[in-house]
């Protein structure tokens, strides 16, 4: 299997940061691939895959997440969350 | 049967030192001292029961047991996981959308692999239960997000991580708490803390004895277990960390005395002992149909403070001529919904007709503090002894009191009932609630249902300010009932339930005790009844004190009428005036109470 590693930075948008709905959502996405994905806000690093890891993070708005991803989707993976986290923005509104 | 003073005595004698202390002796055995609470002696087995809000006791299990908890912490999630699966489904989408999303949250955290591992490592490290290792892995995911996180949004989510932990331990120890609720046998309750709720559930013929690590004299689970006769003894600091479920616990509600697995002469000494107490008790019953005289004539009326109407009839065993404070919480308490007003009619009309043409003063819903309402659960106040509680919080939610009001009135036709205001601070408080009680009366005059319509209606004067202000407010009250502990409480600004500050409370502070003349001279001026309803009426030092200052009414628990009643019937009204003349002049609370301990000993050597 092709091993693949991406690697980008995602800013959080929404007023409300990274609270548990986004997380849930957040999670929710990054299991449905097949890659690892690893989050760092600059201080501590998570399981994009683990609720309790992402949600201790608490980004705030604002907040920019490093985010590596390593496997054969990892490509697709980071373009996905991209779109979750800052064009959708969770679905909630900006500041 | 004041064994209880000793103790405390002893306890601020000795400042903190030897209190919890527990000594060992090579059979095992464990002599705890704490704060009697609740007179008499039971002996028994432990049955544990942990607080949802209290941290569950570190306890380590031998290595070759971890393997057990850890099947117990894999069939909690997965258990716990089902139920909320179950939860999440019943929620309508459009309607439950936030709640569905909630509870969805939750389910992420339990299928949360990386949760369970640090859960399952701590079990395998630490050699600890599943319980313990659950609770603190989850305190420590929330007090990150409390202490770390400065976004109050996502801060705020700790909340549900300790819904989580909740969720878990109720499938851990749900056993046991099941067991509370259905017991076929005896035992020792023995808690952390025990709230209100939780004693107010215990069920009487099983529940024998409680003992517990927190607590004060007059938290109001003292107060519950005092009314239901349940032997207690509170503030025992560690208790909960040498007793195992099962253990035998003698508890010594007299003395402030738990014994944790007796040795068998001690065994014996206690059995003699509670003998002795239920033979004490026997000969003060043989009083119960003489009146409460004083020896020069002067006629006393006691009365029953209650709790539940099924303890109605058990004040007229204990010889109490109706009942002087009726407490309505306990139609809030241990129940999902709110009660609706047939259902509280129904249980002051059962009261009416045990005693007829006997007074009984219901005091309205006093919640709020320590008592919440379904509602309220929710938001924690900052300061809740000085915040929406008792009569402000009727007054701020008018359909519950107009609602209780209503149930009051209509079963006012069945007896001598009476209404009474809990924590009135000003005029304005007592106008409002007795104009909405005209309303009440209105609605039910167009209703054309019957009512009692010149029921009495009283304040409870509880706090400095309605003292301060009696005269005034005897004008437009038909009684007064002295509330002695959040008298106490308010005057000498203590929290009653805090052990660190607890020594510090007393109604026999000279302060306390000016105010108290104060509102009986005032009333006796007005010529409206006074009587003393709080902890003061049911102990036998304080008895002489009362009847000094003028007061003819007392309302206690019940198991204590004959014992004061004893008290009344060997004094005569001139050493009562001698005695508060002298106490009123002394200016320290501790050379008044061993003033008063010492008359009384001299008058019920036995209960001492």
């Amino acid at each position: 299997m092709e091993k693949l590693v991406r690697e980008t930075t995602i800013e959080i948008k929404n007023a409300q940061g990274l609270h548990m709905r986004p997380a849930m959502q957040l999670v929710d996405l990054a299991s449905r691939f097949d890659c690892e994905i690893a989050v760092n806000n600059g201080q501590t690093d998570a399981d994009g895959k683990s609720i309790m890891q992402m949600s201790m993070l608490a980004a705030t708005c604002g907040t920019r997440l490093y985010v590596r991803a390593e496997g054969p989707d990892a490509e697709r993976a980071l373009d996905a969350l991209r779109e979750l986290v800052e064009v959708q923005m969770f679905g909630e509104p900006p500041p | 049967m004041q064994g209880s003073q000793d103790s405390e005595d002893e306890w601020a004698a000795s400042g903190r030192e030897g209190l919890g202390r527990p000594t060992r002796n090579e059979f095992g055995m464990e002599i705890k001292k704490g704060i009697a609470v609740s007179p008499g002696v039971s002996i028994g087995k432990s049955l544990m029961v942990d607080s949802e809000d209290y941290r569950i006791p570190r306890r380590e299990i031998e290595p070759s047991q971890r393997v057990v908890e850890i099947q117990r912490i894999r069939n909690a999630f997965s258990g716990a996981i089902k139920e909320l699966d179950a939860l999440e489904r019943g929620q309508d989408e459009a309607t439950g959308g936030r709640i569905k999303d909630i509870f969805a949250v939750h389910l992420r955290f339990l299928r949360d692999r990386s949760l369970r591992r640090r859960i399952t490592d701590m079990v395998h490290a630490d050699s600890v239960t599943a319980e313990y290792a659950v609770s603190t892995v989850l305190r420590a995911v929330a007090s990150h997000f409390e202490t770390n996180v400065k976004d109050t949004y996502i801060s705020e989510r700790a909340a549900d991580i300790y819904d989580i932990e909740r969720r878990l331990l109720r499938r851990l120890l749900g056993t046991k708490r099941e067991d509370i609720l259905h017991l076929r046998e005896e035992v020792i309750v023995v808690a952390r803390q025990l709230s209100p709720t939780q004693t107010a559930g215990f069920n009487r013929d099983y529940v024998k004895g409680i003992a517990s690590d927190a607590g004060g004299r007059t938290s109001h689970a003292a107060i519950m277990a005092r009314s239901l006769g349940i032997p207690a003894v509170v503030a025992l600091e560690d208790l909960t960390e040498v007793v195992r479920g099962g253990d035998q616990v003698i508890i010594d509600g007299n003395r402030g005395i738990v014994i944790v697995n007796p040795d068998e002469e001690t065994l014996r000494q206690y059995e003699a002992y509670s003998r002795e107490f239920v033979a004490l008790e026997h000969k003060l019953d043989t009083i119960r149909e003489k009146p409460a005289t004083t020896r020069d004539g002067v006629r006393i009326r006691l009365l029953g403070n209650i709790e539940f109407p099924d303890e109605a009839p058990s004040v007229l065993e204990k010889g109490g001529e109706g009942v002087g404070l009726y407490r309505t919480e306990f139609l809030y308490l241990n129940r999902p919904t709110e009660p609706i007003e047939q259902e509280q009619y129904e249980a002051y009309a059962e009261v009416a007709r045990v005693f007829k043409n006997k007074p009984v003063v219901i005091r309205t819903f006093d919640l709020g503090a320590d008592k919440y309402t379904q509602a309220q659960r929710q938001t924690p106040e900052p300061n809740p002894f000085l915040g929406l509680r008792s009569i402000r919080f009727c007054l701020q939610n008018l359909t519950m009191f107009k609602t209780q009001l209503r149930a009051i009135l209509r079963a006012s036709v069945l007896g001598q009932i009476k209404i009474m205001f809990p924590l009135i601070t000003s005029i304005q408080e007592l106008m409002q609630a007795k104009m909405i009680v005209h309303d009440v009366m209105e609605d039910l005059d167009e209703e054309k249902i019957r009512y009692n319509r010149d029921i009495e209606i009283g304040a409870m004067i509880e706090t400095p300010s309605a003292a301060l202000t009696a005269s005034t407010l005897a004008r437009d009250a038909d009684f007064f009932s002295i509330g002695t502990n959040d008298l106490t409480q308010y005057t000498l600004a203590v929290d009653r339930g805090n052990e660190l500050v607890s020594p510090l409370y007393s109604a026999a502070d000279p302060a306390v005790l000016r105010l108290i003349r104060m509102i009986i001279q005032d009333a006796n001026k007005a010529r409206i009844d006074v009587s003393v309803c709080g902890e003061t009426a049911s102990e036998p030092e304080y008895v002489m004190l009362l009847l000094g200052m003028g007061i003819r009414t007392l309302s206690l628990t019940p198991p204590m009428i004959p014992e004061i009643k004893q008290v009344i019937r060997s004094v005569t009204i001139e050493d009562c005036n001698h005695l508060t003349r002298t106490v009123l002049a002394m200016n320290s609370e501790r050379q008044i109470s061993s003033y008063l301990r010492t008359a009384a000993r001299k008058i019920l050597p036995e209960a001492f």
